[in-house]
C-alpha cells in the first residue's frame, strides 16, 4: 500500500477530445497530474469541466486522444474517486450501505459493521466533530450532511486507497465551518501524496487550497499555471468575465416601501427589499421558504398575477421538469397570464423565452432542446427566468446559485438589484455569505428559529457567523 | 425520417395496419370495408374510456382509475331507466349519464384526496359500490333505449359510425387541450414532477381533480353510448373495458411513468385491440389460444415501442 513511485503521474491526457453528436464538448486537452498536486479547475457553466471529469474517471470514453491511468489495477478500482455536485447517494439506504455500493470488497457476514467503521472513520478524519450516524438513512439527512457523506465515501480507502479524488463543487451546500474542514483535509491528503481535482465557482477556496489552476473556456484549456501566478482579478479575466464591481449601496428601511410580508417564523419584508436568510445549512431556512410559498399560493387555483414566485435550488427535486424542452420549462409559470380562452399563446411564450435566454445568457442554440441537455448552472438560469418572468411581486429563492459561474452570478445580482429597485421583493436563502451580503437585511437561522436580524452595516460576515454559532459556544 | 420513426404513436398504427392487412389477406378484399367499419365502431368505446385513463395515468406513477367498468354500467343502467324507452328523452339520458360521471369522479377524488387512499385501492373499492348501485337499480329489468337513440348509436354519417365520430371529436378536443391548452401543460408538468410543478405555480390539486372527473365522465358517456348501441344495459357490460382502457394507453405510447400523453397513438391502439381479436378469429384460433396470443402481441408491441424510444 505504499506510494512507491512518486514520480509517476496519476493521470495523463494526451490530445483528448470529446464530442456529443455535433457538439464538441472538449477540444484537444493535454493534462498531466502528479501525486501531491491539488489542481483547481475553473470555467463558466458549460465550459466542459464535468465532461473532463467524466473522461478522467472513466464514465465517458474520449472521441480522440488517450487517457493513461497507471495506478489502475483493474476496471473496478482505478484509485480515482469522484464526488459529484448532483448528489448521487441512494436515499433509501443507510450511510454505511451507500459505502458498500462502491466498495465491492465489503461482503460476507458482518459487512455492515465493517462498513460502519470505515465510513465513520472517514467522516471523523475529514469532518471532526460531525454528528452523522452511519446507520441513518440518507433521506433523513440534510443536504449538507449528504454532501459530507459523499465526500467521506470519496476519500475512504475502499479496499485499496484513493489516489485521485475529484471534487465537483463540493462546498456549494456546505457552510463556512464545514467547508474549512474539508479544505484542511484536502491539504493533508495532498501532503501525503494524494492528488485532488477541485472544481469550484468559489474563487477564494480555489486560491486557498490549490497549487495549480487550469482555466477552461468553451471546451478548451486556456490557462494552466501555478496558483501563485494568478490573482483574483486575473483569474476572473482568464475565465472571460469582468471582475466584480463594488457592492451596490445597501438600502435602509426609510428608503423602502411598506411591509408586504410576514411569516410565522418572524421573517418580514418590505416592498422592494432584498431580504437574506442565512445561518448554517440545514437550520430550517429552506423549509421556512417552502412553507411560506405553499401557504401564500393555492394548489386549487392559479391567478393570472401570482402572489409569489419560487426559484428552486434543489433542481431535480423542486425545479426541473425533465421530459420538457428548455422553452416549456421556462414558460410554465407564465402560461396562465398570457393565455386566451385557456389556450397557450405560443408566440408570446417563444418571445418571452427568447428574451430571457438573452438576458440571463442560457447557453444553447435551440430553446427546443431538452432541459437535461444543459449543464447544471444553465438549468439553474432557466429556473431563474421562469420565476423572474412572472409578474409576482415577491420572489422566493432557495439557495438558487448552486453551480452557477461567477460571471452569471454577477449578472443575476445586478438583475435582482434592478428588479428590486422597481419594487419587487426578494427573499433569498443562501449558503454563501458573499451572496447574503448583497442583501438589505438578513435573518440568521439557528435550529429552525431566527437567531438574529441584521440590517445596514451589521450585514457582514463576522456578524452572520457569530449569530450562526452563538448557541453552540455556550 | 428518424423523427418519424421515433414518434411513439407510429407503432400502434403500424401494428393496426399489419393486423388489418393479415385479416384482409385471409378473408379477401371484399371484407375490408366491413372489417374497418366494425373496428371503428367497437374501437370507439375503447378510445373514449382510454382517453380518460390516459389523462389519469399522465398524472404520474400510482394514478389509475379502476372504476371505469362500474361507472359505465351504472351510467348505462341509470340513463336507460331515466329514459324508460320513451321517445325524445335522449338528452335527458345523456344528462343523467353526465351527472353519474361527475358523481363517480367526485367520490373517487374525494377518497383519494381526503382519505389519502392510493388511487388503485380507492377506485377499486368504490367501484364495488357503483356496481352494487347498478344492480340495485336494475333489478333484472332490461329496458330498451329509445328507438331514435338506438338508431343513432348504431347508425353512420358519411360512411363512418356515429359512435366513432363522437370518439374522434372527443379525442381531438383532448388532443388540442393537451397540446395547446394551459390545462394540458399543467397536467403534463404535474405528471413529471408534482412538487416542482406546485412550486412553479401550477394548481396541482385542481389538475388532479380535473383528471379524475374527466375519466369518470368519459366512462359514463361511453356507458351511455354502449347501452344505446347494444340495445340495453347489462351488468357486465363494462367488464372488458378495464384491461382495454389500460392496454390502449400503454400501446398508444403514453408514458406509464407520467408526464407524457399520446392521443393519436391511443386511437391506433384502440383499432388494433379490436383488429387483433378479429384476425385471430378469422384464422380459426379457439378462445384460449386467442387470449394467449393477444397477450403475447400486446407485450411485443409495448417492448418494440419502448425500445425505439429509449434509443432515440
Amino acid at each position: 500500500m505504499s506510494r512507491d513511485n512518486h514520480r509517476q503521474p496519476v493521470v495523463t491526457l494526451t490530445g483528448v477530445s470529446k464530442s456529443f453528436g455535433p457538439v464538441k464538448a472538449l477540444d484537444d486537452i493535454d493534462l498531466t497530474l502528479s501525486p501531491g498536486e491539488c489542481l483547481g479547475l475553473v470555467g463558466h457553466n458549460g465550459a466542459g469541466k464535468s465532461t473532463l471529469v467524466n473522461l478522467i474517471n472513466g464514465t465517458l470514453k474520449p472521441t480522440h486522444g488517450e487517457i493513461h491511468t497507471p495506478y489502475a489495477r483493474n476496471r473496478r478500482d482505478s484509485g480515482i474517486r469522484s464526488v459529484f455536485q448532483e448528489l448521487s447517494l441512494c436515499p433509501n439506504l443507510s450511510v454505511a450501505e451507500n459505502l458498500r455500493i462502491c466498495h465491492g470488497g465489503l461482503s460476507g457476514p458482518g459487512w455492515r459493521t465493517r462498513a460502519r467503521e470505515e465510513i465513520g472513520a472517514s467522516l471523523s478524519r475529514i469532518f471532526p466533530g460531525h454528528d452523522i450516524d452511519p446507520n441513518a438513512e440518507v433521506d433523513t439527512l440534510s443536504i449538507a450532511q449528504r454532501q459530507m457523506v459523499e465526500i467521506a465515501i470519496g476519500f475512504a480507502p475502499r479496499g485499496s486507497e484513493a489516489r485521485l479524488v475529484i471534487l465537483d463543487e463540493p462546498t456549494s451546500s456546505l457552510d463556512a465551518g464545514i467547508a474549512g474542514q474539508l479544505l484542511e483535509h484536502i491539504q493533508r491528503f495532498c501532503d501525503d501524496g494524494g492528488a485532488v481535482i477541485f472544481i469550484s465557482h468559489m474563487l477564494g477556496e480555489i486560491f486557498q487550497v490549490t497549487n495549480r489552476i487550469v482555466v477552461m473556456k468553451d471546451g478548451r484549456m486556456v490557462e494552466d499555471r501555478a496558483t501563485e501566478a494568478f490573482c483574483h482579478a486575473s483569474l476572473v479575466e482568464a475565465m472571460g468575465h469582468v471582475a466584480q464591481q463594488a457592492h451596490a449601496t445597501r438600502r435602509t428601511a426609510e428608503m423602502l416601501g411598506d411591509e408586504v410580508l410576514t411569516s410565522p417564523e418572524g421573517i418580514s419584508a418590505r416592498r422592494g427589499e432584498i431580504v437574506g436568510l442565512s445561518g448554517l445549512a440545514g437550520h430550517g431556512q429552506a423549509e421556512a421558504l417552502a412553507r411560506l410559498y405553499l401557504d401564500s399560493t393555492s394548489g386549487w387555483s392559479a391567478r393570472r398575477e401570482p402572489a409569489m414566485a419560487f426559484v428552486a435550488g434543489d433542481r431535480p427535486r423542486d425545479g426541473v421538469l425533465p421530459l420538457w424542452s428548455i422553452l416549456r420549462n421556462a414558460s410554465i409559470s407564465t402560461l396562465n397570464a398570457a393565455a386566451r380562452w385557456g389556450m397557450v399563446d405560443r408566440r408570446a411564450e417563444a418571445a418571452t423565452a427568447a428574451d430571457w435566454q438573452q438576458r440571463i445568457g442560457i447557453r444553447t442554440n435551440d430553446l427546443g432542446n431538452t432541459i437535461t441537455s444543459l449543464s447544471g448552472g444553465n438549468q439553474q438560469k432557466v429556473l431563474f427566468a421562469r420565476a423572474l418572468a412572472t409578474s409576482a411581486p415577491i420572489v422566493v429563492m432557495d439557495d438558487p446559485m448552486r453551480g452557477v459561474d461567477v460571471g452569471t452570478k454577477q449578472d443575476v445580482y445586478a438583475m435582482i438589484r434592478a428588479e428590486a429597485a422597481q419594487g419587487r421583493t426578494f427573499l433569498w436563502y443562501s449558503t454563501e455569505t458573499e451572496e447574503v451580503c448583497q442583501c438589505d437585511r438578513v435573518f440568521v437561522f439557528r435550529n429552525g428559529t431566527i437567531s438574529a436580524e441584521l440590517s445596514g452595516a451589521e450585514v457582514n460576515e463576522e456578524r452572520i457567523l457569530a449569530a450562526s454559532f452563538e448557541m453552540q459556544e455556550n | 425520417m428518424s423523427s418519424l420513426i421515433s414518434r411513439p404513436w407510429l407503432w400502434a398504427w403500424l401494428a393496426s395496419a399489419v393486423v388489418f392487412a393479415l385479416s384482409v389477406a385471409l378473408s379477401g378484399a371484399g371484407q375490408a370495408g366491413g372489417l374497418l367499419y366494425a373496428a371503428l365502431s367497437f374501437g370507439a368505446f375503447a378510445a373514449i374510456v382510454g382517453i380518460g385513463q390516459m389523462l389519469v395515468v399522465t398524472l404520474g406513477p400510482g394514478n389509475i382509475d379502476l372504476s371505469i367498468p362500474a361507472a359505465m354500467t351504472l351510467s348505462g343502467t341509470l340513463a336507460l331507466k331515466a329514459m324508460g324507452g320513451e321517445p325524445g328523452t335522449a338528452l335527458l339520458g345523456l344528462g343523467v349519464a353526465l351527472l353519474v360521471g361527475m358523481g363517480v369522479g367526485g367520490v373517487n377524488f374525494a377518497l383519494i384526496r381526503l382519505l389519502r387512499l392510493p388511487p388503485i385501492i380507492a377506485t377499486l373499492a368504490a367501484s364495488l359500490i357503483y356496481q352494487s348501485l347498478a344492480i340495485w337499480s336494475n333489478r333484472g329489468l332490461r329496458i330498451k333505449p329509445p328507438v331514435a337513440l338506438a338508431d343513432f348509436a348504431t347508425g353512420r354519417s358519411l360512411g363512418i359510425p356515429n359512435v366513432a365520430l363522437i370518439a374522434i371529436v372527443l379525442a381531438i378536443v383532448v388532443w388540442v387541450l393537451l397540446e395547446r391548452g394551459v390545462w394540458g401543460r399543467w397536467l403534463l408538468a404535474t405528471g413529471q414532477n408534482a412538487r416542482a410543478a406546485r412550486l412553479a405555480g401550477v394548481p396541482v390539486e385542481s389538475v388532479r381533480a380535473g383528471a379524475y372527473l374527466s375519466v369518470a365522465v368519459l366512462a359514463a358517456v361511453s356507458g351511455y353510448l354502449l347501452a344505446s348501441f347494444s340495445g340495453g344495459a347489462a351488468l357486465n357490460m363494462g367488464q372488458q373495458y378495464l384491461l382495454l382502457s389500460i392496454a390502449v394507453v400503454v400501446i398508444g405510447g403514453t408514458s406509464i411513468a407520467g408526464g407524457f400523453s399520446n392521443v393519436p397513438g391511443l386511437w391506433g391502439a384502440a383499432l388494433f385491440m379490436f383488429l387483433v381479436v378479429s384476425m385471430l378469429n378469422a384464422y380459426g384460433f379457439d378462445a384460449g389460444a386467442r387470449m394467449m396470443l393477444t397477450g403475447v402481441i400486446i407485450i411485443a408491441i409495448v417492448i418494440a415501442a419502448n425500445a425505439r424510444r429509449s434509443r432515440s
